[in-house]
This record gives structure tokens, C-alpha cells and sequence, in this order.
């Protein structure tokens, strides 16, 4: 670090980015951090307490001993246990499928040529502005007829629907993957689908994680549709939290453990891959 | 689509001659994309394309819950009945005024930090991480949370105004407070991502342009506002654009501020997405459902259209100056 030497003559040398920051803006940024991590932190202390606990004035802000209490409890009175496992089963299924189906398509657009594929990559994007709520209605009128309401698969199968997993798919594979290295493989005699295992694949692992990571979070947290799917004899863990703050149960603290179990498992892939998915969710925006 | 060769079965036969075969490879090879796209694209026309678009014939129809295969028409009967709705209008007021609550401070919230994340600084890549925390929860486990803190009796935040003398606020009876308390919630879970969304854009500026300005004695402020601030213009108007329709969509916030599918007891904080579910499976009037869905679309549609109409008279303006 040069000296403050502050003349004004100085000062043009990059200032504009790559300032450092000062007091202000660590202050600041501590205090939003403090702001987007208090609602978890007073979930730990609200699910560790009993309900009496909560109602004192002033509040408690300190985490207690109930905590295993109020997770029995929560896995008595709404079966957050099986709303687990069937989340796990949904958001696996639909990261899987979304991975596989995107990045096939995916090639498609970014390396292959074939008629239509402007008019096909334009229905794919331009309907990524149009948010799935606004087919809910034959959707539900499909399952329905199909029988499939309640039943897991009405929730997997529209969910394997991503536009904006092809979109990024294709610029992931625009961008890593060269055409050289296909035309070489297409001169060594390989067909279009061994180049896409043993070339394509390997490079667009990176890309397909991040895609993983961002749909197993949205399918994790997705509300809307599972609630109109799905009921509370067969329900994801947003269904059951939703039945837990319907006012079946008024036990604030029990609540709060629900909300905790419900959460943690995607803190948990939050906590040990923040970083791909604060890149993937930056890389996104440029290119979208 | 021409097939040349459609004589020769293409890929699966073993060793053909090596004539025919380059014909048939080239053959399969005009076919074989479409192989790639099928899986996705049965998909996404039984389930993402087909429903968009039979919605707007389904808000034709009288259809209810128990029997969705009996379709009966109506015309605009469906449409009719919701401008003669009041909950309706009163809906779609709340969305616009939640949507602007929530959407515009969490837009100038987000570029201030993504401004503040850009500097160079310690720990820099876990307060990126850090922001995006809310990111991570769901609606429901949100919603849940602030509605214990927006309680009105024992809430953290009515305690907290108690200390700086404020009386306590009924967040959910109360129209504003009500409407305000379904914003925070928005605002916590959507600002970090925005403001990523934002320190991407603004790291796509290229130097030269604040070396340029730096040269001409511009201050940092006015870096930021002649040079960041324009440089981020497309990047603005995405996240507008996706913020608008998210808001226009807004459901399991109000749903589970109380759990209430009418979205508090006056209607006071009832979005047009709650109400669409209301109609649809509350009371079972799917057709009726499908017109809120279409009006929806519409509103996007207009909102959308209104947002790139004036981006690009801006853009026009600075051009001609």
C-alpha cells in the first residue's frame, strides 16, 4: 500500500473501483449482514424456547434447552419427517432431470446445426419471462385428470421444466466449450453422441453444478405449486410449513423448530457451496 | 425435414459400407439434434407451454374444482364477474402498492450495497456470501419468522419500537403496516441477490471509463452517478423487469403472514396471486381463476412493455444530446 500522500493531482489513478473501503462501509455492510442473518439466528432462539418463554416482556435473545422438545414435537403434529423425505426426493429428482435435459439441450443450441433452432432458442427464452403461476390452472386440470394429485410426480414432472436452465446451459457451452475440439472429434470418426459424453460432459461439469445447485435450492423452496399439488397426507416441507402456520399448531416455538428443520438442509449445501453459487448467480446475470 | 438416404436405417447398424454409410451418418446428423432437444422439449410443452396457453381458454369456461372435466361456456362471463368484484380491484391495488413497498427499496437498497461490495476490502467474498443468506430460505420459512416478529403482543420489532417510544403496531391488521410487514419480507429474501445481480453488471464496466472521468476531476459521487449508474442501465432493467413480475405474482407471503387464504380480514394485504388461489381452490372456480391468471398476464404484459418503452426513450434522449 503506497502512503497517503492525498494530493488531488494523485487521485485519477483507478479511483473509481478499486478503492478501499473505509470505516463507513464496513460499518454498513456489518450491518446489513447483521440485518440478513438476525431472522436465523432468532429462529434458533425462538425453536430452543418454550412458547411462555417467548411471551415475556422484555424478550429473550439467547438461545435455550427446548430445542430437542420442539423438534419431537414438530415431527409428531405434522410429520415434518416424511415432508423431508419427500423433499429430498422431489428436489433430487428434479436437479437431476433438469441437469441432464438442460445440458442436452443445452449442446443442442450452443453446437449444433439443425432448422429451427433460432426460432426454438426464442420460444425457450421468451417464455422464461413468463412466470409458471400464470399455467397453473391446466396444469392442475392435466394432473388431475392424469390422477396424479397428491402423488410426488405432479410435482417432479413440471418441475424438470427450465427454460433458464437451457439458456444456461447453451451460453456455458458458447462460452468453455471450442468448436475445434468437436470438428477434431468429428475427423477422428466419433458420433455426435460420444462427443457429447466424453467431451461435452467433462467440460460443462462446472457449469452443470452451479445449474444443480441454484434448481435443488428453488425446488427445495418452491411454494406455490406443491401447495396447490400436493396435501398434508403427502406433503414436501413448504406444505407441511405452510399447514404448521395455518393454525393448526399455536405453539410459537414449535413453529420455529419446523421452520429450522425445513431450512437447514439448504444452509447446509448454502454453507459449503456459497461461493459456486454466488459466482453462478453472478455469471447468470452478465449473460442474461 | 430431408432425409437423403431414408432407405438405410442410420446409426444402430453395425459396419455399413463406407459409402452408404457417410450418406446415412449425414443423414442422421439432420435428425440428431432434435434428439438432444426431445427430452426437454416434450416437457416443456406438456407442462410449461400447453397450460400458458390453454389458461386463456379455460377463463372461457365455467370449471370447478370437483369436476374440472366438465366445461361449460361462459364468454367473458368469468371477466365480467371480477369487474364487478370488489376484492378484486381491492387485489389488484394491493399488488401494485405492495409491488412498489417492496420493489423500489429493495432496488436502491441493492445498487448501495453492490457499490459498497465492489470496493476492495477484507473478507470480501464472505460478505457477498453473507448478503445472499435470505437468498437461501423459503418463502414459507421466511414469512413464518417475520410474522413472529411482526407479532403484535410479544414481536421483537413492536418491542424494539417500544424502546424508542413508538406505540406497538398491529402489522396485521392494519392496511399499511399490514402491507409493509408483506414488504419486509420481500425486501430481506430478494435484496442480497439483486444487489449480486447489480456487482456484476457494475464489474462489466470497463476501467477506462472511470479513469477518463477520474482524469476530468470527477468525484467519486459523480463517478457513481455518470458513470456507474448508466453503465448499469440494462442491467437496472432486468432486475426491474423480473422484480415487477415477481410482485405481480406475489403468494406465499401474504398467504402465510396469518394463514389466511383472504389475506388478512378486511382483505387489506390480498394480492392478486392470493386471490387467484382463493377463487381457484378456496371456492373452486377454476375458470374464474384462470381469467385473475390472465389478467395477471396482461398486467405483466402492460408493465413489462411500459418499463422498455421508457428505458429506450432514455436511451434515445442521451443519444440525441
Amino acid at each position: 500500500m503506497t502512503a497517503p500522500v492525498a494530493t488531488a493531482n494523485r487521485r485519477p489513478s483507478r479511483a473509481g473501483r478499486t478503492l478501499h473501503a473505509g470505516p463507513v462501509a464496513y460499518g454498513i455492510l456489518v450491518v446489513a449482514v447483521l440485518f440478513s442473518a438476525f431472522p436465523f439466528y432468532w429462529t434458533i432462539v425462538a425453536a430452543s424456547r418454550s412458547n411462555a418463554e417467548l411471551a415475556k416482556v422484555p424478550p429473550t435473545l439467547l438461545p435455550g434447552p427446548n430445542l430437542m422438545r420442539n423438534f419431537e414435537a414438530v415431527l409428531e403434529e405434522a410429520d415434518i419427517g416424511k415432508a423431508l423425505l419427500n423433499s429430498l426426493i422431489v428436489s433430487g429428482s428434479i436437479t437431476l432431470g433438469t441437469v441432464l435435459c438442460c445440458t442436452l439441450a443445452g449442446f443442442a443450441f450452443a453446437k449444433l446445426r439443425f432448422r429451427g433452432r433460432g426460432a426454438l432458442l426464442a420460444v425457450t427464452v421468451g417464455t422464461m419471462m413468463i412466470p409458471p403461476q400464470l399455467g397453473v390452472i391446466p396444469l392442475f386440470m392435466l394432473i388431475a385428470e392424469l390422477g396424479w394429485v397428491n402423488q410426488l410426480q405432479a410435482v417432479i414432472l413440471p418441475g424438470l421444466v427450465s427454460a433458464f436452465g437451457v439458456f444456461f446451459m447453451r451460453q456455458y457451452l458458447v462460452q468453455s466449450l471450442p468448436d475445434e475440439l468437436i470438428e477434431a472429434a468429428r475427423v477422428d470418426g466419433a458420433s455426435t453422441a460420444r462427443i457429447f459424453w466424453s467431451i461435452v460432459v467433462p467440460i460443462a461439469r462446472p457449469g452443470m453444478a452451479v445449474l444443480g445447485l441454484l434448481t435443488f435450492m428453488a425446488a427445495w423452496n418452491d411454494f406455490f405449486w406443491p401447495v396447490v399439488a400436493l396435501t398434508s397426507s403427502e406433503p414436501t416441507v413448504q406444505v407441511a410449513l405452510r399447514q404448521l402456520g395455518g393454525g393448526y399448531v399455536h405453539d410459537q416455538s414449535v413453529i420455529m423448530a419446523g421452520t429450522l428443520l425445513g431450512t437447514l438442509p439448504v444452509l447446509l449445501v448454502f454453507g459449503l457451496l456459497g461461493r459456486q453459487i454466488v459466482g453462478g448467480i453472478m455469471q447468470g446475470a452478465v449473460k442474461g | 425435414m430431408t432425409l437423403t438416404a431414408s432407405e438405410s436405417p442410420a446409426p444402430p447398424l453395425p459396419a455399413p459400407p463406407p459409402a452408404r454409410r457417410g450418406a446415412a451418418r449425414r443423414a442422421w446428423r439432420t435428425v440428431s439434434p432434435y434428439a438432444y432437444l426431445a427430452p426437454f422439449f416434450t416437457l416443456f410443452a406438456a407442462f410449461g407451454l400447453f397450460p400458458l396457453i390453454y389458461t386463456a381458454f379455460v377463463s372461457l369456461y365455467r370449471v370447478e374444482l370437483q369436476t374440472p372435466g366438465d366445461m361449460e361456456w361462459r364468454g367473458l362471463g368469468n371477466y365480467t364477474a371480477l369487474l364487478a368484484d370488489e376484492y378484486f380491484w381491492l387485489s389488484l391495488r394491493n399488488t401494485f402498492t405492495i409491488g412498489v413497498l417492496s420493489t423500489v427499496p429493495q432496488l436502491v437498497m441493492a445498487l448501495g450495497l453492490a457499490h459498497l461490495l465492489n470496493y476492495r476490502m477484507r473478507g470480501r467474498t464472505f460478505l457477498r456470501t453473507a448478503v445472499l443468506l435470505p437468498y437461501a430460505t423459503s418463502v414459507a420459512a421466511a414469512t413464518l419468522v417475520f410474522a413472529q416478529l411482526f407479532g403484535r403482543d410479544f414481536g421483537l420489532i413492536n418491542y424494539a419500537l417500544g424502546l424508542v417510544g413508538i406505540d406497538p403496531v398491529d402489522w396485521q391488521n392494519g392496511t399499511v403496516a399490514s402491507q409493509i410487514a408483506v414488504s419486509t419480507v420481500v425486501i430481506w429474501r430478494w435484496t442480497g441477490y439483486n444487489a449480486l445481480i447489480y456487482l456484476a453488471g457494475m464489474q462489466s464496466i470497463p476501467d477506462e471509463l472511470y479513469e477518463a472521468a477520474a482524469m476530468d476531476g470527477a468525484s467519486r459521487w459523480r463517478q457513481f452517478f455518470h458513470v456507474t449508474l448508466p453503465g448499469l442501465r440494462p442491467t437496472i432493467l432486468f432486475t426491474v423487469i423480473v422484480s415487477t413480475i415477481g410482485a405481480t405474482q406475489l403468494f406465499g407471503e401474504p398467504l402465510l403472514l396469518e394463514g389466511s387464504i383472504s389475506g388478512g380480514i378486511s382483505h387489506q394485504y390480498q394480492t392478486l396471486g392470493l386471490y387467484m388461489y382463493e377463487q381457484g381452490w378456496g371456492f373452486f372456480h377454476l375458470g374464474r381463476a384462470a381469467a385473475i391468471a390472465w389478467v395477471m398476464f396482461l398486467l405483466i404484459v402492460v408493465l413489462v412493455g411500459l418499463n422498455a418503452l421508457i428505458a429506450r426513450r432514455r436511451s434515445r434522449k442521451e443519444a440525441g444530446r
